[in-house]
């Protein structure tokens, strides 16, 4: 264990390339994590918050590429490993579990050979003692009777068992840091409530770090101990997660909090009318210049179209960038 | 929007194939039929006969363009008799389902287990040579790949939420076929239909050398080429230009088709918006 | 039910939809998936019910009964005083009493139709012909869903999904129907638009006097809009009541499991309380069919019948033997 932060993400800066023209999909993206801690984004379609995530396990593709800033994972960048090094990490310390298990899980072998796999490719241990380890591993992610469930293929599992598959096969190799894309989004709340306290208790038995990424901002202040808010690209707020509910500083994080229908809100004030966020997310081609959510705000002034704020600390820790926060 | 290579030469050599028919009495130097005139049997291309002439001395120019009239009318009438048997069989058998779904894809596959220009011979046999006959065998015979395609694209999109919202909004099924199902598959089916005018002028031309398809003296590609068989090697030109006629139609209009795809195909669309 | 019958909209008595599986020449015994299975309902004019439940509990297949689009196996139907359960009342004579929202703005609407022909051709059909009046009423619709009269002559491709909703929802309302059934209306949309198309919706059924079926799997959206609620458990009501009476007070397991499982952001906290997963609905669980996942679980539990409903406060109707033996959750106190 070192002191320095296991993920470091400075500036990063993802290009979107239509036609001839590049459009910064993400930009100036900045955070870290440290060894065992769990840091979610929150965004909405098209902010950015996937594509970041796909940057920092090098598998962005044509028409996305990062254009600039750097990502260190353990001291070490990730952008000047050749790909055979990337191929290493990946899996191995840096795993990803997807929204849809079943366009990431192989249709045509069992669910345990391809959690027998990861032993085999990352720890070189012999196929047999793998095919052990994947039972408990299935095990582990509380698959009733894995030692028959690894012989099923993964049409045969339920979308939540699936789910499973994907985080024992994502678990199996003991990674630092685990990213999670919207792991919930296609299940059932009950289900979604399992898979979730599955991800906390792996995560902190093992001492995984997790990056969580969901559209849900109630699901993420659950899961998280801190919370970056991404709009258009740009992560507009960072803060720990209790913060973000009780007192958000940036308007779109404010007006989010008061857009959503929060359980429990209508027993305790009675009906109040949602206050509304006007217009749309803006498509990449078409971010606004200066701050980008200017044209939704209600606070938007001349230097909000002007210019791009800066990040600025908070008293509570983490970082707000808004013109107008004092 | 960028004009596509394959768009553009497939529409000039399939427009020049088409005012190349249409105005036949105009560009034509002689009658194709009552021209004959033993005397100048079998001259090479020239100034007076541009194509030539061939053993009956005919101008090979104007049986040329006479003979496009021919390829393009079965082209276009056998094709479109085959694209509304396929998209009515098609579009209703993936929509409705059950047992008469069933019997569609027996007959689908009943079709496409017999080759196509064999059942169309057998077709040209019973009744007379003749267009008539031509169109009747040659729309009967190849609508099995517009009917999978239609009854594939209805398969997907009856499940679409303004399928559904249009029968919570009262509509009948014809309504809901037409108005709702079809216009959202026209694209590949065009496509499908283009495609299968260049197969269909192919066959005409296969029938007519044959002797099933047109008769002579009637002026066919088909049929020209048949005639030119004995002289191929002592008057080429006899058998290279209604050869050359019957290719040009033939990419023009796979040309055109693959264009149309570009361009209909809406996930290609997508990907440019 | 003798209450007062004219304030009734929509009653559901004793409906079931059964599902043949397998079957046919070769396919070994026919099986029946019972998708719905003996549903009780009732709507009341200006109400708005919440359909809540997990995927395959049957509250889609139940709402396509209503709309016509699946034939019920048994039990009846009265939408507006029409018994509409029988193959006679088709599809048409429902249109102008039921509508519904659906859940996917991009696929709800045709590419290839403009606003206005989308909105225009229901009106035409259902005999409005006068130009004048159709002009008037696509007018009147798109301002009331907050859309401007110039977006009547453009094509889907040309909106935002916020937008696409609305159109959706006006699709809905043209033909002035009294009941719109609103199938997941916000989950397909960015979370900073939600809000718009929550408050059109309460709105609009204020101005209109509509009254909503609400399928939804979002508690918040549910709690937050409607004045009853429903919990389905494969393909049956095992909770019904106000709202105030299912959000502060769920009797039912099932319930309480759907209302602690929703990730509470203020606090760091386990959120399942429930294990397992939905059974296969051809191979139910004898008696309570919750049973193999209920915590609260015992023998009485698994004698064979289903529970029948006990009323446990005004309206208020439980299928749990064990009702009034359990005790409250700490997490569901949320008032």
């Amino acid at each position: 264990m070192t002191a320095k932060p296991l993920l470091e993400v400075e500036n990063l800066r993802i290009d979107l390339a239509l036609g001839n023209k590049k459009f910064a999909a993400v930009q100036d993206v900045s955070f870290t994590i440290g060894h065992g801690e769990t840091l979610g984004l929150v965004g909405e379609s098209g902010c950015g918050k996937s594509i970041t995530a796909l940057a920092l396990i090098g598998l962005l593709r044509d028409p996305l590429a990062i254009g600039g800033g750097t990502i260190r994972f353990d001291g070490r960048e990730i952008q000047s490993l050749s790909a055979s090094e990337m191929r290493k990490l990946r899996g191995n310390r840096i795993s990803m579990i997807f929204q849809e298990p079943m366009t990431a899980l192989n249709p045509l072998s069992p669910v345990g050979r391809q959690i027998a796999e990861m032993f085999v490719l990352h720890k070189g241990a012999s196929w047999r003692e793998a095919e052990r380890l994947a039972v408990e591993a299935l095990a582990s992610v509380r698959v009733p009777a894995p030692d028959r469930r690894v012989e099923d293929y993964p049409h045969q599992l339920s979308g939540g068992m699936r789910q499973r598959v994907m985080i024992a096969i994502a678990l199996a190799c003991g990674p630092d840091l685990l990213l999670a894309d919207e792991p919930t989004t296609a299940l059932d709340v009950t289900v979604q409530a399992e898979i979730l306290d599955l991800i906390r208790d792996l995560s902190a038995a093992k001492g995984t770090a997790v990056l969580m990424i969901s559209h849900d901002l109630g699901l993420i202040a659950n899961m998280c101990r801190r919370v970056g808010v991404m709009y258009a690209g740009k992560l507009v707020e960072e803060r720990a997660a209790e913060d973000v509910f009780r007192a958000p500083s940036h308007p779109y994080t404010s007006g989010l909090v008061a857009s959503l229908p929060l359980l429990g809100a209508r027993a305790r004030h009675g009906r109040q009318r949602l206050k509304e966020i006007s217009g749309v997310v803006p498509p990449v081609a078409a971010f606004p210049t200066g701050c980008r959510f200017n044209p939704r705000c209600y606070a938007a002034s001349d230097i909000c179209r002007a210019n791009d704020p800066a990040a600025t600390p908070l008293n509570s820790g983490g970082f707000v960038r808004c013109h107008h926060h004092e | 929007m960028k004009l596509r290579a394959n768009l553009l030469i497939g529409g000039v050599l399939f427009a020049g194939v088409v005012i190349a028919g249409i105005f036949a009495p105009w560009l034509a130097h002689t009658d194709p039929v009552m021209d004959a005139n033993l005397m100048y049997a079998e001259e090479p291309p020239g100034q007076e006969f541009w194509f030539g002439t061939d053993a009956q001395g005919r101008d090979i120019y104007s049986r040329v363009l006479y003979g496009a009239r021919i390829s393009l009318t079965v082209g276009i009438v056998s094709q479109l008799i085959n694209t509304v048997i396929g998209v009515c069989l098609g579009l209703s058998a993936g929509y409705w389902g059950g047992w008469w779904d069933d019997f569609v894809n027996g007959l689908t596959n009943m079709m496409l287990a017999i080759p196509s220009l064999i059942f169309a011979l057998a077709i040209m046999a019973i009744l007379n040579p003749g267009l008539t006959s031509l169109l009747i065998a040659l729309g009967l015979t190849n609508w099995s790949f517009t009917c999978r395609l239609a009854r594939a694209s209805a398969l997907s999109l009856k499940s679409q939420g303004y399928v559904q919202a249009a029968k919570v909004l009262g509509y009948g099924d014809l309504r809901i076929m037409l108005t709702q199902l079809l216009p959202n598959m026209l694209g590949p089916i065009i496509v499908i239909g283009t495609l299968g005018m260049g197969g269909a002028v192919l066959a005409e031309a296969a029938l007519s050398f044959l002797g099933l398809g047109i008769r002579p003296p009637y002026p066919s590609w088909g049929s020209m080429l048949s005639d030119a068989r004995d002289q191929i090697t002592t008057a080429p030109w006899i058998s290279i230009f209604p050869g050359l006629a019957i290719f040009m139609t033939v990419l023009g209009l796979n040309l055109l088709g693959d264009g149309l795809r570009d361009i209909l195909d809406p996930q290609a669309r997508a990907r440019r918006a | 039910m003798n209450e007062n019958t004219g304030d009734t909209i929509l009653r559901i008595e004793d409906l079931a939809v059964h599902f043949p599986l397998g079957g046919g020449l070769f396919g070994g015994p026919r099986r029946l998936l019972h998708a719905v299975d003996g549903v009780d309902l009732e709507l009341k004019r200006g109400e708005c019910l919440g359909l809540v439940g997990e995927s395959g509990c049957g509250k889609s297949t139940l709402a396509l009964s209503i709309l016509g689009l699946q034939a019920p196996t048994r039990g009846r139907i009265i939408l507006d005083g029409q018994d509409v359960s029988g193959a006679s009342a088709g599809r048409k004579a429902r249109a102008r009493i039921a509508q519904m929202v659906f859940q996917d703005p991009y696929s709800s609407l045709n590419p290839r139709q403009t606003v206005r022909r989308t909105l225009e051709a229901p009106l035409r059909l259902h005999g409005i012909s006068a130009s004048s009046e159709i002009e008037g009423r696509v007018a009147d619709i798109l301002k009331r869903v907050g859309l401007r009269p110039e977006h009547a002559e453009r094509y889907p491709h040309e909106f935002s999904g916020g937008q696409r909703q609305r159109i959706g929802i006006a699709r809905a309302l043209i033909l002035e129907p009294k009941i719109i059934i609103l199938d997941e209306p916000v989950s397909a949309l960015d979370v900073s638009i939600r809000a718009q198309i929550i408050n059109l919706l309460l709105e609009l059924k204020e101005t209109l006097g509509l009254s909503y079926i609400m399928i939804s799997h979002d508690l918040g959206v549910v709690e937050h809009m409607s004045d009853r609620v429903a919990v389905m458990y494969l393909g049956r009501i095992v909770e019904t009541g106000g709202w105030e009476e299912i959000f502060t007070n769920p009797q039912h397991p099932y319930t309480r499991a759907l209302i602690s499982a929703i990730p509470d952001p203020f606090r760091r906290s386990r959120g399942a309380k429930i294990t397992g997963e939905i059974p296969n609905p051809l191979d139910l669980p004898t008696g309570c069919s919750f049973h193999p996942r209920c915590p609260e679980a015992r023998d009485i539990c698994r004698a064979p019948s289903t529970p029948e409903f006990r009323q446990v406060g005004k309206g208020h109707l439980v299928r749990c033997r064990r009702v009034g033996e359990i005790g409250m959750p700490e997490k569901a106190l949320l008032a």
